[in-house]
């Protein structure tokens, strides 16, 4: 029982930064209909704009703790929605009009634009910090001496998700911006017509879903300890994984997708294998996608006229 | 105008310097990962190539000529390194040095022994790099079966009666090792409790962990490299185990420590006698610490390779690979870590390995010195 917890929170954590870079897919899924490939790399520049950031900080002399990792998200949020919102103006919007495939080649592109440039500027090392977040809490001590352990970092991770979700729900579902993003969603022209700046609402839902990669950047960072320019592919693979099992274009889909590709992958190397892990999570999205073709979550897209 | 006339006196310059580097010079290859995960040994592989030509040169080079250096990256990846050595091939270098992961040496050296090219590897440590009858391989560093006895028998000396996990990471070395370890274990009678694989790459091992924490495992031996290996270390430290971990040669880079912070202090691994406390080695450690740089790990192997080529050349008094390879095993070479001999496989005939241990100031030192 003890162990299946411990696993449980290993599930969870994992889940929870997959989740973050799925709702950037799913977001622009949603909104642009097309699949943003240079989301993951977005991830990728987003951790290392935290770590640049971080190191930044600490050379000046900084050395409390929260104050630092506040403004690192806020500084590493920042720059990675520019990042977000550059590509989108570009690499995307010149294209949004084109045949269907042109913008994803795009994205393509633009993932391959991203991994050099970041292996180029900053070298094709790997980069580790040494650990900023450390101790946790022992929630449960077992008969044989297990004890199920729950570190601050993981803490960390689990609430930054839950806060981001809410911000998240509460803007899509309260604001003027997200009133704008689901009419884009469900008629760009009659949203238009309606005096909804359609360029802007797709930039500003770049420039989020940037931010969010930003959010998940920095806590893959202070989680694993380390960056390195191509860890934006695996990811960003596991990420679309993620949404397009949970229903691409559902925001609570991509987050469920998340978690569900993050349990299972830790609870099969838990009980089975570790080699086998991934090959188990993309089998279960294959049999989910069969029996439910448009994700858990998702709704059956209705054909435009 | 007079800039026009200085950009042609460069241009003629250069010109005249390729030139002469194309008549004069033997252009020989450093190969390893200088990108990629792995790049902190590619970069060690580096600095003892550049530091042995420079040498070689200062010294009046070879057969009459100037030594250059060209430096390919394989990423470690075996692809990669295929197309490296085919490209090798064909612009007639007659001897590379490299490469670093066992899974890049292999592929390219049957490249290399197409191209009549002479390959020594600095780094590659699994059986079958000099196993396959190939006439153009030679390693100056150990074997994974012999590195893998001596791993066992500290093991069956400090953690008799304790619960040991296997892991690797799959390729060529990782599992390599992990299964002559588990050879020399076993035979010794003595079973491990799990043995398992993870693939390269990996970040996330909190599963992997709570395993060994479940099935109580006081000592975790890695058949891997530095990245995943200090992964799995600040992961075990974080779910609050105090597992030792344990693992082979591709551990000698500091970085391993950067990744893992203070809590690499106990970690063990195996590797030859350090190569910097050789007095062979000295003049030459105090030339790269001139230079600001700490020559661990592979970076004198590489120099010694660089060494046994120019010598097994200038006694044959050609480059080319065949009469070189044959001088090679035929001969003793005065090399940056001693005396050197080779077999007819290509393997050194004195191998020895110890176990190191990391501290917490993010050094490593040697724990059972028996002197080389």
């Amino acid at each position: 029982m003890d162990y299946f917890a411990q696993q449980l929170i290993n599930g969870l954590v994992l889940g929870s930064i997959y989740g973050l870079i799925a709702i950037g897919y799913t977001m622009v899924y949603g909104i642009v209909g097309m699949i943003n490939f240079a989301h993951g790399d977005i991830f990728m520049i987003g951790g290392f704009i935290a770590l640049i950031s971080f190191l930044v900080l600490v050379s000046l002399g900084l050395t409390a703790i929260p104050l630092i990792l506040l403004i690192v998200l806020l500084v590493s949020m920042a720059i990675t929605a520019l990042y977000g919102w550059t590509i989108e103006r570009i690499a995307y919007r010149p294209l949004r009009h084109s045949f269907r495939l042109a913008p994803m080649l795009s994205a393509i592109g633009m993932s391959f634009v991203l991994t050099n440039f970041s292996q180029v500027s900053q070298g094709a090392r790997v980069k580790p910090v040494p650990p900023i977040i450390t101790g946790g809490y022992t929630l449960h001590e077992g008969a044989q001496g297990f004890a199920v352990q729950l570190s601050n970092i993981q803490i960390m991770v689990v609430l930054a998700t839950i806060v981001v979700l809410a911000l998240f729900t509460w803007l899509v579902s309260r604001t003027r911006l997200g009133r704008d993003m689901r009419a884009c969603e469900q008629d760009q022209t009659m949203a238009a017509l309606l005096g909804v700046d359609v360029d802007r609402t797709i930039s500003m839902t770049f420039v989020i879903g940037a931010a969010l990669a930003a959010v998940a950047g920095m806590m893959y960072l202070l989680y694993y300890g380390l960056v390195d320019f191509f860890m934006g592919f695996v990811a960003g693979i596991k990420a679309f994984t993620a949404a397009v099992l949970g229903g691409i274009g559902s925001l609570p889909g991509a987050m469920l997708g998340g978690l569900a590709i993050g349990l299972i992958e830790t609870f099969w190397s838990a009980y089975f294998s570790v080699e086998y892990k991934d090959v188990a999570a993309f089998s279960i999205l294959i049999v989910v996608l069969i029996f439910m073709p448009t994700g858990l979550l998702g709704r059956p897209e209705v054909e435009k006229v | 105008m007079k800039s026009l006339k200085l950009i042609g006196l460069a241009l003629g310059a250069s010109f005249a310097l390729s030139a002469s580097a194309f008549a004069q010079d033997i252009t020989i290859a450093v190969a390893g990962p200088m990108t990629g995960s792995e790049s902190a040994f590619g970069r060690q592989m580096k600095n003892g190539a550049e530091q042995a030509v420079a040498d070689i040169n200062a010294a009046g080079g070879v057969l009459g000529k100037k030594l250059a250096l060209e430096a390919d990256d394989d990423a470690c990846d075996p692809k990669q390194a295929r197309s490296i050595a085919e490209k090798i091939g064909s612009s007639k270098i007659p001897f590379v040095a490299g490469h670093f992961c066992s899974s890049s040496s292999i592929p390219a050296s049957e490249a290399y022994a197409d191209a009549n090219v002479l390959q020594i590897t600095p780094a590659s440590t699994n059986p079958l790099f000099t196993e396959r009858k190939l006439w153009n391989v030679a390693r100056v560093c150990g074997r994974d079966d012999q590195q893998g006895l001596v791993a066992a028998d500290y093991i069956m000396k400090s953690f008799k009666g304790k619960n040991v996990a296997i892991l690797n990471d799959k390729t060529t070395y990782g599992k390599g090792l992990a299964d002559e370890t588990k050879k020399a274990l076993n035979k010794a009678g003595f079973q491990e409790k799990m043995f398992e694989s993870y693939n390269k790459g990996d970040k996330d091992f909190n599963s992997i962990v709570s395993r060994l924490k479940r099935d109580n495992i006081d000592l975790v031996y890695v058949g891997g490299y530095h990245q995943e290996a200090g992964l799995i270390l600040r992961q075990m430290r974080d779910q609050g185990l105090q597992t030792v971990l344990m693992a082979g040669d591709a551990m000698n880079d500091k970085e391993f420590a950067s990744i893992t912070g203070p809590a690499a202090e106990g970690t063990l691994f195996t590797f030859g006698p350090d190569p910097r406390n050789k007095p062979t080695a000295k003049a030459i450690v105090e030339k790269f610490k001139a230079k600001n740089i700490d020559p661990e790990g592979y970076t004198l192997y590489t120099y010694a390779a660089m060494q046994v080529w120019t010598q097994a050349v200038a006694k044959a008094g050609t480059t080319d690979a065949k009469k070189v390879m044959e001088t090679i095993k035929a001969g003793d070479w005065d090399t940056v870590l001693g005396k050197m001999g080779f077999d007819a496989k290509g393997d050194i005939k004195a191998i020895d390995y110890v176990v190191y241990k990391w501290d917490a100031k993010g050094n490593y030192t040697e724990i059972n010195p028996k002197g080389s």
